[in-house]
């Protein structure tokens, strides 16, 4: 993975600096709560119900066992013990105070890491495919291009106050797994009838109050060119999306309100005169970071292994993870493997300080020393070989690390919620506990097969509800939380944004209703079927009616 | 105690001596615009900033003066022979054009200052203003940051082409010198350091 050298270091070791300096004088009131915030926010700072939330930037997802240790003892030190993985790759901490942050960067720059850039508007931390490097379906690597864009985007002077957040997301396989439609650019690697790299480009996508999938800007960019295309794209959306209204600043607006031939045309303009300008990318510098994320020392194996197959037919616990958390490998003998943190009774994404070094200590020992988090909140160890499989199921149950979900109904995407964060409508975390409890059984979680279904306490949609299979969305009435349910949402290659069913619910009623989706998903299914499927042949008509079938607002809810 | 910083060659100092004057349109019935119970903070790029009677209305000292993008547009045959004598500058706001300005100014170096005013500090247009005049405009004059000019966006905008900061007046201009160097190396090419870390350097 990639290591700094002296000017990446030098840069955060400059940024607690900086940021130090900016606290003392916040505490000391020479800054005034708005003047701070833009720089605390930019900084992964949020002011939070009951404590700062710090959010640590884990660039696409890429972190070794070092940095594990480092943030378990981050947890330990200034929190309750204990982190969040977010639903963009990243580290929370949920109860720093403010006074300690500057140490606890101090801490994270050691390990060669920051929280530079996580929140603010501004150009945040590029996302990837957690299979990167390792997918069988993988055309190009995509975490090169992810790094030199992490660079350029690095306190980039022009783009350090945007009317809005702004999102980037690199892929270069050909299965989607990184949201690209749901992405201010989403950018899709893949290699021309020549061999050349090339990069398809997508703009304008997002979730939030007014979900949009994104629209093709460029079909095939050059490689060369991505920093200073990015670049003309930041421009026109600095200097012409909407400020006066943070609902609708977003570039997903501006790209609606222009349209996208138009705004393409504004783009092309602007890129016109930058490009081949300095921040063109040269082979030499693509192959000098590349070099950075070249394949482990893989052992030369066939792709069968006795003891696995052995242990494979007369374990059926085993039998269970291997299905569930083990996934494919371009190299033979090997397996990625995902850890869920979607252990019933903890909040999704949960992770303890003793959890975290188990992390550490299973990477160094299964995986190269390397793990990567997905924006499923859960844990991948990239490069395990097929015999230790086993041994690797019987440490992480004993850190419990194995739970067998990935995919299923209790993996549920949720964000912190009104638990945790001030913007929130509604809870989050209990909802998705009683939908665990709900589907507790294994054997019923594995006979409804994949089934993705995210829960976001506000329209911010952190939880990434419109593309849940299954979504539900905290809202406010009368002051009291609610939740609307959605279903037909997808990430992937045929992404699509989940439709509202009908009038929202009570939180007792939430495990309940999808109840009864599973119940007529599985009434309904043909071979081989999953849920999403189902709900696009059949519509979402004969969903909605059994749901509400004896429900009267106000009189009767709905029981599971 | 004046409260402007200037580059010159690179190296920031407080000037004491200043002759320019910000020239302002006089008031006009303020326009609050109410949205979702919120005053509108920000005005959408392309807006009109000024009427003509409040345009007609401007009075404009002798000296060295700095006029506002629309009282330039409307008026500058009165300004002339100052502008030959290099004593007219103009500032816009952060939602005027820049390529307004360039297109009813070809050669912008006939103003020896240009000015954006800043109406609040977390508007991050001005820095594409400032790079647009420095780099597609070939501005080479003073570039001055007006308005809600605070330390913590200095290194900001000494990047992106500004060589002079009005810091807002109830704070320190001495205290944020320091920020202008808040990073040493900084990885990708703007219009100061114009070349990315990995042109400047060897990296291993």
């Amino acid at each position: 993975m990639y290591r700094y050298d002296e000017y990446d270091q030098r840069i955060v070791d400059e940024r607690v600096a900086q940021f130090r300096d900016q606290t003392r004088r916040y505490l000391a009131g020479e800054l005034s709560e708005d003047e701070f915030k833009p720089l605390r926010l930019q900084n992964g700072l949020y002011i939070q119900r009951y404590a700062p939330m710090l959010r640590v930037a884990v660039p696409y997802g890429l972190l070794n066992s070092t940095q594990v240790r480092k943030l378990a003892y981050v947890a330990r030190t200034w929190d309750k013990g204990y982190a969040h993985v977010s639903t963009r790759q990243n580290f929370q901490y949920n109860w720093p105070a403010l006074k300690d942050v500057p140490d606890i960067l101090a801490a994270l720059a050691s390990a060669q890491m920051h929280a530079i850039q996580t929140s603010g508007n501004c150009i945040r931390n590029v996302t990837t495919d957690q299979f990167a490097g390792i997918a069988p379906d993988e055309v190009v690597d995509p975490r090169p291009i992810s790094e030199i864009i992490r660079q350029c985007s690095t306190f980039h002077p022009e783009f350090a106050l945007l009317p809005r957040k702004f999102k980037i997301a690199v892929t270069g396989a050909l299965e989607d797994r990184a949201v690209l439609q749901m992405h201010d650019i989403g950018l899709q690697l893949f290699r021309d009838a020549a061999g050349e790299l090339r990069i398809k480009v997508w703009v304008g996508g997002g979730m939030g109050r007014t979900p949009v999938l994104g629209s093709v800007l460029h079909e095939a960019l050059p490689w060369q060119h991505i920093l200073t295309y990015i670049e003309a794209i930041v421009r026109v959306y600095n200097l012409h999306g909407r400020r006066d209204n943070i609902y609708k600043a977003r570039i997903k607006i501006l790209v609606k309100a222009l349209g996208i031939e138009e705004f393409k045309r504004q783009v092309e303009a602007e890129w016109a005169f930058q490009k081949d300008g300095p921040n063109t990318v040269t082979q030499a510098e693509l192959e000098r970071v590349a070099k950075s994320f070249t394949a482990p020392d893989y052992e030369a194996l066939t792709d069968s292994d006795a003891s696995f197959d052995a242990r494979l037919a007369e374990e059926k616990a085993f039998a269970n993870w291997v299905k569930r958390c083990v996934h494919a490998h371009k190299q033979p003998g090997y397996r990625a493997v995902t850890l869920s943190l979607k252990t019933i009774g903890i909040a999704p994404g949960d992770i303890s300080d003793k959890q975290l070094d188990a992390l550490a200590d299973l990477a160094d020992k299964y995986s190269f020393g390397e793990l990567r988090t997905t924006h499923e909140q859960n844990v991948v160890l990239s490069d395990v070989k097929l015999g230790e499989l086993f041994a690797l199921w019987q440490d992480a149950k004993a850190a419990g690390l194995a739970t067998p979900n990935i995919g299923l109904i209790t993996d549920v995407i949720c964000c912190p919620g009104g638990d945790f964060c001030d913007l929130a409508n509604a809870k989050s975390i209990p909802i998705a506990e009683s939908v665990q409890r709900q589907f507790e059984s294994l054997d019923y979680q594995h006979d409804i097969g994949d089934l993705e279904l995210n829960i976001s306490g506000c329209m911010n949609s952190c939880g990434h509800h419109h593309v849940g299979h299954i979504g539900v969305l905290g809202v406010d009435k009368n002051d009291s939380e609610w939740y609307q349910v959605s279903i037909g949402g997808k990430q992937g290659n045929d992404a699509s944004i989940g439709e509202v069913i009908g009038p929202s619910f009570a939180a007792d009623e939430v495990a309940g209703v999808v109840q009864r989706l599973i119940d007529v998903y599985v009434e309904n299914r043909e071979p081989e079927e999953r849920f999403i499927d189902t709900v696009r042949r059949l519509g979402v008509a004969p969903f909605k009616e059994r749901v509400y079938a004896d429900r009267q607002p106000g009189k009767k809810k709905v029981e599971a | 105690m004046s409260n402007l910083i200037k580059l010159n060659a690179g190296v920031a100092a407080i000037v004491a001596d200043d002759a320019w004057q910000i020239v302002h349109l006089p008031a006009a019935e303020a326009e609050v615009k109410k949205q979702a119970g919120k005053v509108v903070l920000f005005k959408l790029t392309g807006a009109e900033s000024a009427t003509a009677e409040q345009i007609a209305a401007t009075e404009v000292p002798a000296g060295k003066v700095v006029l506002p993008l629309s009282v330039w547009l409307a008026r500058k045959a009165e300004f002339a022979a100052r502008v030959a004598a290099g004593e007219v500058g103009v500032w816009l706001e952060t939602h005027e054009l820049v390529e307004t300005l360039a297109a009813d100014q070809p050669d912008l170096n006939v103003f020896p200052l240009i000015a954006v005013f800043i109406e609040r500090f977390a508007d991050g247009r001005a820095y594409s203003m400032a790079a647009l005049l420095r780099t597609r405009y070939g501005f080479k004059g003073e570039l001055r940051a007006l308005g809600d000019v605070l330390r913590d966006q200095l290194f900001f905008m000494k990047r992106c082409g500004f060589d002079a900061y009005q810091i807002r007046a109830d704070r320190s201009a001495q205290d944020a010198l320091a920020s202008l160097n808040d990073f040493s190396e900084p990885y990708q090419a703007a219009v100061v350091v114009d070349q990315p870390v990995w042109r400047r350097h060897a990296r291993s």
